[in-house]
């Protein structure tokens, strides 16, 4: 065992994932990579080679030379709505290939469907986030192999420094041609950016596009290039269109989640960094999307224009766009039918790869030139370290996202939720899982108001400048904690056993945090 | 200022510790309409713990009771009057008669914990024809009474019609409300404006409730304050010319003058009063402690 430096205990060799002796998280920025990137095989795919398209998912594994053992990759851009897993996991299932390491960007709930085979043994690991059914299907231990959680720039780090090796990466193309170019814009299935794919199609050993939409060569515009792809293969669909994109994304009513907005809003027009050029990253979830929509009202106020907005899409940011509040968009996902709409047919909405966005080992991802961004945590502690991972009960149900890598890029990181969900505090002395250090965490807005961690003096004077109606009603951190402790009561800690069922990197490769088995 | 009390279901623990954060001016934590027979033994209890541990911001703090036509509002008064709350916000009054019983037992309760006997004030909701034809001498049959408020669903029932979303039914019953209530020297109240995700609707109700003179509205919903509030916030310009008037007036006075003008308009001691409330409700000036 080893303290890491945000105080964990982490074992010296963890069962199904490693020594970690070398690999114990050491500060947000410590770790410098050495040596070169990892590659995948090369391959020649001549003129006299027969063609890339082959008749199903089968006859594409076995063209593939997938075995038991080997490790298969997927990306979430179809999200909740997502076919091709559970089709891939079938036929490999019926063709008698067991033992699979899956090394997907996100499992979502519609893939419980592969609940059976994990239980049966054709998937033995998992590495990547686990949302939902899944997610409490390993924190009950029902996989013998921890799942390893990384960020959205941590797994092409993975990927590219060597960490991961993929045998064979499946990619949903909701739109492809003959020669394995691929592209999110178009067809039943349309997702927009296809981001979490880029990588994935540079350095696997074989990549099988699968596609619903196969449209004559060339296909116009092309998000990644058939030169990467070996195999297409035509399937009756790849996705429920429902389950893809949600319809038109609105700023939420709720009174108490406004408020928290208002406050973040505040905070942000307070700090240097609310000025011509501004870049900002807010998601799609409620608070977010309402800080967004008091900062337009700010922005226009002020006679301000944002240089570009991150991250995944919504329809709100596309508005921004299209009434030149934002010059720019750079697009990982869409997450609505405005965001799909505007990526195909705008060309300042920019799609970017997960490595772009977000890898901390390339010549700068698009994190590092961003100002704010807006997070969510399912708690925070004194320290300011965030818990995006597990729930208040300990199980493991959420996928690490760009939290880490956002939170490091950003100069003002601002954690935005209820001071509690229910009766669970969300503001506690300890989180039960770290997975963002406080040391990349500026503030965290509850409907108390602004928390400022103390070591950014200078976002404090700025919040105290500001008068009247611009006033930013500060809360320190020990006076919230106390608050949230009087409101709840005193919490029993989570009942759990020894067993490590979840490992949880730091988007360098190290370890921050390990999560335990469910009592 | 009294631009706006929220309405916080009394069984609602979310809601009841965190209402005074969205900045209203009061707030009334609701044992009556909002709680269902069945719950108001434990919202009463509930409220009661709110009300002792006393976190309401700046806000002003009532209790809306349940009628004086139930038998539980002795219970109510019984539970919450010695937390030290401003007021009770009392339904279905109907007469003076039901203003000087509950009264009575404000101060009995009052006197018995310890409290200032007249301190909670009474807010008098006016739910049916006949309360609103006695609105003067209701307003006028305490010291207590802070506020007259016509009804709305139950007074709509009560004249045989319905709400609509011009106010139609309840027009006259607002123009009436006013002047009892300037003639008796109490506030007036507008009723809630329910249809909570029409802020156009609520922004036109709020223009001419306060056109007629208004002190503030009922607010069933946090997000209805920022707008009431916009509305009853002067603009720069009508603080600029009140501050103006009343430094004419004052150099007026040190001179020794009458009445003068500014930008072309006589300034008399209405206008004057006038500016002062301006700047009141923009909060340049303090707030005076209403004398009776």
């Amino acid at each position: 065992m080893a303290i890491n430096a945000v105080g964990r205990d982490i074992p010296s060799h963890i069962e199904g994932y490693g020594d970690t002796t070398n690999r114990l998280f050491a500060g947000a920025f410590a770790r410098i990579p050495e040596g070169n990137r990892d590659g995948g095989k090369i391959r020649a795919h001549g003129p006299k080679e027969n063609g890339k398209l082959l008749s199903g998912i089968r006859e594409a594994i076995a063209a593939s030379g997938l075995k038991s053992g080997m490790t298969v990759s997927f990306h979430h851009h179809l999200r909740n709505g997502d076919y091709v897993v559970g089709q891939v996991i079938d036929a490999c299932a019926e063709m008698g290939i067991r033992d699979l390491t899956l090394f997907p960007t996100a499992l979502f709930g519609v893939h419980k469907a592969i609940i059976p085979h994990i239980k049966s043994g054709v998937i033995r690991r998992i590495m990547g986030s686990v949302n939902g059914p899944i997610g409490q299907l390993v924190s009950e231990g029902g996989m013998e192999v921890p799942v390893v959680l990384r960020s959205h720039g941590g797994r092409p780090r993975a990927v590219v420094s060597g960490d991961v090796h993929i045998d064979v990466a499946f990619i949903a193309a909701p739109t492809a041609d003959r020669a394995g170019n691929i592209s999110g814009r178009e067809g039943k299935s349309a997702c927009g950016a296809i981001g979490y794919a880029f990588t994935d199609a540079q350095y696997a050993d074989c990549v099988v596009a699968i596609t619903d939409n196969l449209q004559p060569y060339p296909i116009a515009p092309i998000s990644i290039p058939g030169i990467y792809v070996d195999y297409v293969v035509q399937v009756e669909s790849i996705g429920d269109p429902a389950g893809i994109v949600s319809g038109t994304t609105r700023v939420t009513r709720d009174p108490l989640r406004l408020l928290i907005a208002k406050y973040a809003s505040k905070l942000i027009e307070a700090s240097p960094y609310f000025m011509d050029g501004i870049s900002f990253q807010t998601g799609a979830g409620g608070i977010p999307l309402a800080v967004t929509a008091y900062m337009k009202e700010a922005m226009m106020r002020h006679d301000i224009r944002a240089s570009f907005g991150l991250g995944g899409i919504t329809g709100y940011f596309v508005e921004l766009l299209r009434e030149g509040l934002v010059e720019k968009l750079m697009d990982v996902q869409s997450f609505d039918l405005d965001a799909v709409k505007s990526i195909a047919t705008d060309p300042r909405h920019i799609e970017i790869s997960a490595d772009w966005y977000a890898n901390p080992w390339n010549c700068g991802a698009a994190v590092n030139s961003l100002d704010v961004v807006i997070l969510g945590a399912t708690e925070v502690d004194t320290d300011f370290n965030a818990n995006v991972n597990t729930e208040a009960d300990g199980a493991l149900l959420h996928g690490t996202g760009g939290h880490q890598d956002t939170a490091a890029g950003a100069k003002l990181t601002i954690i935005a939720q209820p001071l509690l969900r229910g009766r669970i505090p969300c503001v506690t002395d300890r989180v039960h899982s770290v997975t963002t250090p406080g040391e990349v965490v500026d503030a965290i807005v509850t409907e108390f108001g602004v928390t400022i961690n103390p070591r950014r003096q200078d976002l404090i004077d700025a919040c105290k400048e500001a008068k009247g109606k611009d006033a930013v009603p500060l809360v320190p951190i020990d006076e919230l904690y106390a608050r949230a402790r009087k409101m709840s009561g005193p919490m029993e800690p989570v009942a759990q056993g020894d067993r490590i069922i979840g490992v949880i990197e730091w988007r360098d490769g190290t370890v921050i945090d390990v999560v335990r088995q469910l009592a | 200022m009294r631009r706006t009390m929220l309405y916080l279901p009394g069984n609602n623990p979310n809601m009841l510790t965190r209402g005074y954060l969205f900045g209203s001016d009061g707030l009334i934590l609701d044992l009556e309409d909002a709680v269902a027979v069945s719950e108001k033994d434990t919202a009463r209890i509930l409220v009661r713990d709110i009300l002792r541990r006393g976190e309401f911001g700046s806000c002003e703090v009532t209790v809306r009771i349940n009628g004086v036509d139930t038998d539980l509002w002795r219970d109510d008064l019984a539970a919450i009057i010695p937390c030290k709350i401003d007021g009770i916000r009392a339904p279905k009054i109907e007469s003076p008669q039901t203003v000087r019983d509950l009264d009575e037992e404000l101060s009995r309760i009052e006197a018995a914990s310890g409290i200032e006997v007249g301190h909670t004030k009474i807010f008098c909701l006016l739910e049916t024809a006949f309360g609103v034809w006695n609105a003067y001498d209701i307003a006028k049959s305490s010291p207590r009474v802070a506020a007259i408020i016509p009804g709305g669903e139950d007074l709509a029932a009560d004249l045989r019609t319905n709400r609509s979303a011009e106010g139609t039914e309840l027009e006259w019953v607002r123009r009436m409300l006013i002047i009892a209530a300037r003639a008796a020297g109490v506030d007036a109240l507008d009723t809630v404006f329910p249809r909570v995700a029409d802020d156009d609707g609520l922004r036109r109700e709020v223009e001419f409730i306060k056109s007629l003179g208004y002190d503030g509205k009922s607010v069933i919903h946090p997000n209805q304050i920022p707008i009431i509030h916009d509305v009853y916030t002067p603009t720069e310009k009508e603080v600029e010319t009140a501050k103006k008037i009343i430094q004419a007036a004052k150099d007026a006075a040190e001179r020794g003058l009458g009445a003068v003008s500014v930008d072309g308009r006589m300034v008399d001691v209405p206008v004057v009063k006038r500016a002062e409330f301006t700047l009141v409700r923009a909060g340049v000036l303090p707030e005076q402690e209403k004398g009776r």
